[in-house]
């Protein structure tokens, strides 16, 4: 019985690595947050969006835990609803340049020759703009709004999944199993998609959690710069400017929520370490 | 010198990527809901002047045809006018870019500096709570971001000691260097926690190298070892990185200028998004494309220059 659980124990640290806890702790500060996510019409002591004119900038005391801003609006339940909109701009964010990238990257390793020269190309130009730019660029043409975010993000982030699916399927195209495929007579979609892409896939998919942290912060930014979230939606990045006038005497209006930023980014990033050593796909 | 052969035909091997800027900057604009005549005389304007407008920009005209006329303009230094400055667009931007140059630089010095500081640190105490330490700060460094820490520091630094002003770019040299240090330093530690992984990775990697165990078996004292040796190459990778990043460095710089009102390309590039100032954007994307094309080439050649063994 020893023996077969030893084995047992063996296989699994041979799969997974030794846990390390930086890992449990990712994991449990993004469990945390899509929890709050979820939770947040019964955790939220206060209506996010309404306004007490007579609790104006109170720092944060018993009645109001993390204090409230200049309309009276309670900072915690603004924080607690904002985690639907954070949460969702680092999945969704990810989600659609993952979709593309990961495809163009199949089609232009798999097919090669003119397909892929021209892929590449698009490519290199996609490239030679500043990412959070051309961000902004787009998202000025499209008008501001979380739309405009996620159609901006599919059109630019789509390189770097690209780049990582292409490199493995170049590789992968001349392995054994594709030969062995092929002599089966299976069409070259089914072969790239269900025997190469299977197997090419690891990398992006632990970029992908590296990605969502970046995400958030864009997403972020670009409320804070006016052109993502609009008033009085709770978002953190649309709080922090609405508190940056304040800074002087309601520290707590930007503080708090900058916390909540970097506490859901700093899950993600953990993660994502967490799965790249497992994976030995770092040091 | 052969080596240094692909600074000439390298910008030969750029022109595809070029127009394919060119045509995603014309886009950009072209993808804009609504006639850029009327934006131009506003909501009043006459069927009439409508039509005059179009055919002196060329608007009536088939895209292709419009996108040539662009491209005629552009190498012509052409591009338009602001409808906000009452300027060439090109000036307006030109005039921009001295503020965001000097954030940019003083910017990678001091992300340098930090990363220099704490990748060495790790790598000598590695597996230490030091080396801990400094990865826990590159984990959560990443996920910063950077309007928020440029408004902790003004909070910390600006009103609650006064040590820096709260926005501004200053009038001679070292006011500047006073003006843009939060700017900078919040670019720097936003970037910082990048470099400083890679750093520590190479130094620890360069370190087991069989050169330094040659250096060691001679006798070399350990600094000469570590600086002359270790660190020159652990350094090569390190700037290459910075190189890829630029582009990254440049959109955090953005962000950076509208917290502290530095009045550089970000700063317009935002502003003129609001007052629909569209040739300004997209000279402004233009122009900072170009920088990041340029600074990767630059980053080739230092490279190269650096390490013989190098074959771009």
């Amino acid at each position: 019985m020893s023996v077969l659980g030893a084995a047992i124990h063996r296989r699994l640290h041979h799969r997974l690595g030794a846990p390390s806890t930086l890992f449990y702790i990712g994991a449990g500060l993004c469990l945390f947050w899509i929890v709050v996510a979820i939770a947040a019409p019964w955790i939220a002591p206060y209506d996010p969006i309404a306004q007490d004119l007579r609790a104006t900038l109170e720092p944060p005391n018993a009645r109001h835990l993390l204090g409230t801003d200049n309309f009276g609006r309670d900072i915690l339940s603004r924080i607690i609803w904002g985690t639907r909109l954070d949460l969702q701009m680092g999945v969704f964010g990810v989600l659609f340049p993952f979709l593309i990238g990961t495809t163009i990257g199949v089609v232009s390793g798999y097919v090669g020759g003119f397909v892929d020269v021209l892929l590449m190309r698009l490519l290199d130009v996609t490239i030679s703009f500043p990412f959070f730019v051309l961000i902004i660029a787009i998202v000025a043409v499209l008008g501001p709004g979380l739309m405009s975010f996620y159609i901006a993000l599919a059109l630019v982030g789509w390189v770097s999944y690209a780049r990582l699916v292409r490199s493995r399927v170049i590789v992968l195209k001349h392995a054994d199993f594709v030969l062995a495929a092929r002599s089966l007579g299976f069409s070259g979609p089914r072969i790239a998609f269900r025997h190469i892409l299977p197997n090419a896939i690891m990398p992006a998919i632990v970029f992908s959690v590296s990605d969502a942290v970046l995400d958030i912060v864009l997403g972020s930014s670009l409320s804070y710069l006016g052109l993502g979230i609009q008033p009085p939606t709770p978002e953190w990045g649309l709080m922090i400017a609405e508190g940056q006038t304040f800074i002087a005497t309601a520290w707590w209006m930007t503080t708090f929520p900058g916390l909540a930023i970097m506490l859901l980014a700093t899950g993600f990033s953990l993660l994502a370490d967490g799965f790249a050593e497992k994976l030995g796909l770092r040091e | 010198m052969h080596r240094f052969k692909f600074v000439l035909y390298r910008p030969v091997q750029l022109i595809p990527v070029l127009i394919g800027i060119s045509i995603v900057t014309f886009g950009l604009v072209h993808t804009i809901p609504g006639d850029p005549a009327r934006l131009l005389l506003g909501a009043k304007a006459t069927p009439d002047a409508i039509a005059a407008i179009h055919a002196k920009y060329g608007l009536d005209q088939p895209i292709p045809i419009q996108y040539l006329r662009f491209m005629e303009n552009l190498l012509q230094g052409e591009f338009g006018m602001s409808i906000i400055y009452r300027a060439p667009v090109l000036s307006v931007a030109l005039d921009r870019i001295a503020p965001t140059l000097f954030l940019l630089i003083y910017a990678v010095i001091l992300a340098v500096l930090l990363a220099v500081l704490l990748g060495s640190l790790a790598a000598a105490k590695r597996g230490r709570p030091t080396d801990q330490a400094i990865r826990l700060f590159s984990t959560i460094g990443l996920g910063l971001p950077a309007f928020w820490l440029g408004i902790v520091l003004i909070m910390l630094f600006s009103i609650r000691f006064g040590w820096f002003p709260v926005s501004g770019y200053g009038d001679d040299f070292l006011d500047r260097l006073h003006h843009l240090f939060l700017p900078a330093f919040t670019v720097a530690l936003a970037t910082a926690p990048i470099l400083t992984r890679n750093l520590r990775a190479s130094l620890i990697a360069e370190s087991q190298a069989d050169y330094v165990s040659a250096a060691r078996a001679k006798g070399l004292p350990r600094h000469v070892i570590f600086f002359h040796h270790i660190f020159r190459n652990s350094l090569i990778p390190t700037i290459n990185l910075l190189g890829v990043n630029v582009g990254w460095l440049i959109g955090g710089t953005v962000v950076v200028e509208a917290v502290f009102s530095v009045p550089g390309l970000g700063s317009l590039l935002v502003s003129s998004i609001f007052a629909r100032d569209y040739l300004v954007v997209q000279a402004v994307t233009l122009v900072l494309a170009l920088g990041v094309i340029a600074t990767n080439f630059a980053v080739d050649i230092v490279t190269v220059a650096l390490d013989p063994r190098i074959e771009p």
